[in-house]
């Protein structure tokens, strides 16, 4: 690598580029630096900055005015600025019950519906892996394609067997099982289903990865040892299949806590997490600074395990 | 003079009273249409270190591992000091392998991985610690309990799945290519130790190698296999010196073969005619008169000699040195027959003649004899 | 050799599969009913395909999600191959951790909060500069950009790690300067993991609902926002016939992509052959 980067800099000999002109010939020399850019300022610009500016507005007041937050810097008559930082917003959150409760909550379905993921998706994974050259493609197909048809659709299938006129209970009626329909949607129940049944298949992928470079030949010499099968598996194959567990743990975990969809299709108005919590405050009630509070907050708490996400996205592949 | 019957071989097999270690009756295995080991039977006696010999896909692999409980056969039994394993899973058998890739578990340390058989049974933590400990000593990798797989060399991965075969003192242990990842100097040195390892230790072995060299050094008994069958089981020097095929003729070191006829077959020595003359074998051998038949001799057991014969009779023919090739200790020549066939001769070069390289050169008529008991006999 | 798949294992892939398939499926067949509470059945028919194809509303808001998505796909599909590209062939460069935490962050990160992030960043730009005047196509675009990109760049930088560079290595010998390298050999050998992150780019804009919601304005109604706020409102038999037709327009494109990724697979395979015999 380092001998192409020479190269570049020491082209005596000009490429013929597309662009005869200086720039064209400008372009050949960095075209490296302008890879690199263009993207990098797009983030830069579109995925970084936006975080900057809520985090100004999170530490502003609330003010009857468009945009409804008071302005950080005031520039006074005498060419003084004055700084107005205001840490209300965080204190308001973090004591009010509300917001408390409701991330509770959040961490608390989100942890959960990732306990079941894994609960559900280990097995299938493991079982994918063990299929017949011929049938492993067509089992992934087959999960990752409803991963691609609109989630939105997927939640709305489930409203329609969750529903009290829904098909679920409709056969358990029909069967005699019960009398009256169970309430199912609309409870924290839903959510649940909801979240496993979307998020499932970014907790199979990461498994399936893992498990599939896993030496074969390491089952076979715990059995010779004399380990039972269930004994290798927990001693041998689910330690070296940790980083897949993690990965797809945090893939389903962290996006789940700020779930929005699902929470307001599934649970309606009785189950609270924080994503449709900052939703309403944001337009609902137009409190932009606790809004942007809440977001704030929420992202730190999240931060740490993306961050423990990347580190072990590097083990696996080895980063440079 | 080597004849078959004063071979020297430590004969297990014809003490009737010892009853083999490992009894294989009838055994097939089938992949598909694909049928990988073909309705063997094979007797192993306790402290042997037997080698299964062949090239890749004679189905030897498949036989270790139905050994180890890895496969089932479809049809046959294998009985281990007298019990039938047809039911008996891999985990339950007193059998431990070595893998060729040696599959150490990456995440635990040398010790875990070797403590780990040990744990499957129940045995007090000091036992264990003492045995670790002393399998490590045996094989040279005491300080190493620390350690990862990752963090060590080729040979020393080697040794450490060496020592957790053994670690559990299996009535049979099982080696699946043993020293194919090693580079040919350790290949070399690491033989002779495995060998050493055997005697001291009293277990049972088997190897399946495709290195006929390592087949020849290290085993007390060989079966060379071929499309899932054996071709033939004994000790190296009757396999080398006697072997009882063109391919097992062909298959350990070379051989030159010509095809004959039986034209006398008496009690103590035997006639063949072939197409580049007679052949004398002064050792009897039962074979039918008149019957077809092929005559293998090693390139090491042929004379060359540039002055002509002082009788003439069997066992000699003429030709004509076609190519030459140096080896530094010994050189390969390729004579010409009469008929075009070539035969293959190798001869020490024991001088350093004045102003050539050879004694015998190309172009050279040359006139190749050999002892009658150094011809092989091939049935088939 | 990973072993056989034990019973257990089958009944749980073969439960999992129903569990996905099921509900989609019920979606389907509801599509076909004739009566308009959903889950009650009416008998087959095809009235509410007709309703569907009848409203304007809907063919407004697939015609502004297929333009965004358009957009939306071909940009990020750049992107992100440059910035995969970055990742992976260029070593180590200034800023080289945050680049590559702001490409995995979006794959991570609550929709709500990439959304609210990103309104807030347009009311501030319209404040400044005075764009975006109206929030809408522009925007939801550029936010759709924003998050493909990291998909895209993900997809394009697994298929580059597993690549391996002896090609290049050999073009480079051969005399070849990087940016020819890279314009010659890399991006067509890149070509199915292209079209596949182009896809899923697509895919992803078609689908979203959180962010477009937050950075949309007055007019501007994508198709998932539609779907939307009629189904809060409960069942309704022709969003069953628009499910029914997305389906089965995404099982066809993935089916290609697939497709392409398996054939690609198998050249690769070939590929190590040769080159072991090779050796």
């Amino acid at each position: 690598m380092n001998e192409q980067t020479k190269s570049v800099n020491r082209t005596s000999a000009e490429p013929r580029s597309l662009l005869p002109s200086r720039v064209g010939r400008q372009i050949q020399k960095h075209w490296r630096l302008i890879v690199i850019t263009i993207p990098f300022v797009w983030l830069l610009l579109f995925f970084l900055l936006p975080f900057f500016i809520v985090a100004k507005i999170s530490v502003a007041e609330l003010k009857i005015a468009s945009p409804p937050f008071s302005n950080m810097f005031e520039w006074t008559d005498g060419g003084i600025v004055t700084v107005r930082i205001v840490f209300d917003n965080f204190i308001y959150i973090m004591t009010d019950n509300l917001y408390f409760d409701t991330y509770l909550n959040s961490v608390k379905i989100a942890a959960v519906s990732t306990f079941f993921c894994l609960l559900f998706g280990y097995p299938i994974a493991y079982g994918i892996v063990r299929s017949g050259p011929l049938a492993k493609p067509i089992f992934l197909f087959l999960v990752i394609l409803p991963f691609w048809t609109s989630f939105l659709l997927r939640v709305y299938a489930w409203m329609g067997l969750l529903s009290d006129q829904g098909t679920i209970n409709s056969i358990l009626i029909a069967l005699g099982i019960i009398n009256e329909p169970i309430q199912m949607l609309y409870t924290e129940f839903a959510v649940y289903i909801g979240i496993v049944y979307t998020y499932m298949p970014f907790m199979i992928l990461p498994l399936y990865a893992n498990l599939e470079k896993l030496d074969g030949s390491l089952n076979e010499a715990a059995a010779d040892l004399g380990s039972r099968p269930t004994n290798t598996f927990f001693k041998v194959t689910l330690p070296l299949t940790m980083p897949g567990v993690i990965a797809g743990s945090l893939l389903v975990f962290i996006p789940a806590t700020g779930e929005y969809v699902i929470p307001d299709l599934l649970g309606g108005g009785n189950v609270q997490m924080i994503g449709r919590v900052l939703y309403n405050e944001f337009s609902r009630n137009t409190d932009w600074p606790v809004a942007s509070a809440v977001a704030l907050t929420m992202l730190f708490l999240l931060v740490l395990p993306i961050i423990v996400f990347q580190y072990y996205q590097g083990k696996s592949t080895g980063g440079k | 003079m080597i004849e078959k019957s004063n071979v020297d071989d430590t004969t297990w097999h014809t003490d009737d009273k010892t009853k083999p270690l490992v009894q294989i009756k009838g055994l097939t295995k089938k992949f598909g249409d694909v049928i990988a080991v073909d309705n063997v039977d094979l007797d192993i006696y306790q402290g042997e270190l037997f080698c299964l010999l062949g090239g890749s896909g004679c189905g030897k692999s498949t036989l270790l591992r139905m050994l180890a409980g890895f496969e089932y056969p479809e049809a046959g039994t294998i009985s281990i000091d007298g019990m039938d394993m047809s039911n008996v899973p891999a985990y339950e058998r007193p059998t431990n392998m070595m893998f060729q890739s040696y599959a150490l578990f990456p995440h635990m340390t040398v010790e875990k991985n070797i403590a780990f058989g040990l744990q499957q049974d129940v045995m007090p933590k000091d036992e264990i610690a003492d045995r670790v400990h002393d399998i490590l000593k045996l094989v040279e990798l005491e300080g190493y309990k620390k350690r990862r797989p990752q963090q060590l060399s080729g040979g020393q991965r080697q040794r450490v799945a060496l020592a957790r075969s053994l670690v559990k003192e299996p009535k049979l242990l099982l080696l699946d290519e043993p020293l194919a990842a090693l580079d040919k100097k350790l290949r070399k040195q690491t033989q002779f130790e495995l060998a050493n390892i055997q005697e001291q230790v009293g277990v049972t072995f088997i190897v399946v190698t495709h290195d006929q060299e390592e087949a020849m050094t290290l085993s007390s008994r060989m079966a060379v296999m071929d499309a899932g069958r054996f071709k033939q089981i004994g000790t190296p020097t009757e396999i080398y010196e006697f072997p009882e095929s063109r391919f097992v003729a062909d298959f350990i070191g070379s051989a030159n073969i010509f095809e004959g006829r039986v034209s006398e077959d008496g009690s103590d020595h035997v006639r063949v005619s072939t197409n580049v003359g007679e052949v004398y074998i002064n050792h009897g051998q039962s074979v039918a008169e008149n019957k077809q038949i092929w005559v293998g001799l090693r390139p090491e057991k042929i004379h060359l000699s540039i002055t002509p014969p002082k009788n003439t009779g069997p066992n000699q023919i003429m030709g004509q040195v076609e190519d030459i090739g140096y080896l530094g200790e010994t050189s390969i020549y390729k004579v010409r027959l009469q008929n075009g066939q070539i035969v293959d001769v190798t001869a020490p070069n024991q001088r350093r003649p004045m102003n050539r390289t050879h004694s015998i050169t190309w172009e050279d008529t040359v006139f190749l004899s050999w002892e009658p008991e150094s011809v092989m006999l091939l049935t088939s | 050799m990973h072993g056989r798949r034990s019973r257990f294992l089958t009944v749980m892939i073969t439960l999992g599969l129903a569990f996905f398939y099921i509900p989609m499926i019920l979606l389907v067949v509801y599509s076909f009913n004739y009566s308009k509470l959903v889950p009650v059945w009416g008998g087959w028919s095809t009235r509410w395909y007709k309703v569907l194809f009848a409203s304007e509303e809907v063919w407004g808001a697939v015609s502004l999600s297929l333009k965004i998505a358009l957009v939306n796909a071909s940009f990020a599909t750049i992107f992100g191959l440059l910035a995969a590209l970055s990742m992976v062939r260029f070593g180590q460069f200034r800023g080289r951790t945050l680049f590559g935490g702001m490409l995995v962050a979006p794959l991570v990160m609550p929709e709500v909060i990439t959304g609210l992030s990103l309104l807030v960043l347009f009311i501030t730009l319209r404040q400044v500069f005075g764009w975006p005047e109206n929030r809408g196509f522009a925007t939801i675009t550029i936010a759709h950009i924003t998050f493909s990109m990291a998909y895209v760049a993900v997809t394009i930088q697994a298929r580059l790690t597993g690549m391996g560079q002896s090609l290049e290595e050999a073009a480079s010998d051969l005399g070849a300067k990087p940016f020819k390298v890279l314009t010659a050999i890399t991006i067509p050998r890149l070509m199915p993991a292209l079209v596949s992150g182009w896809l899923l780019a697509f895919t992803l804009s078609l689908d979203d609902l959180v962010i477009a919601s937050f950075v949309t304005g007055p007019g501007a109604t994508t198709l998932p926002i539609l779907i939307f706020s009629r189904i809060r409102l409960g069942l309704r038999p022709d969003i069953n016939a628009l499910a029914t037709i997305i389906i089965l327009v995404v099982a066809v494109c993935i089916a290609i992509a697939a497709l392409i990724m398996f054939r690609q697979q198998k050249r690769d395979l070939l590929d190590q052959q040769l080159a072991k015999h090779v050796k």
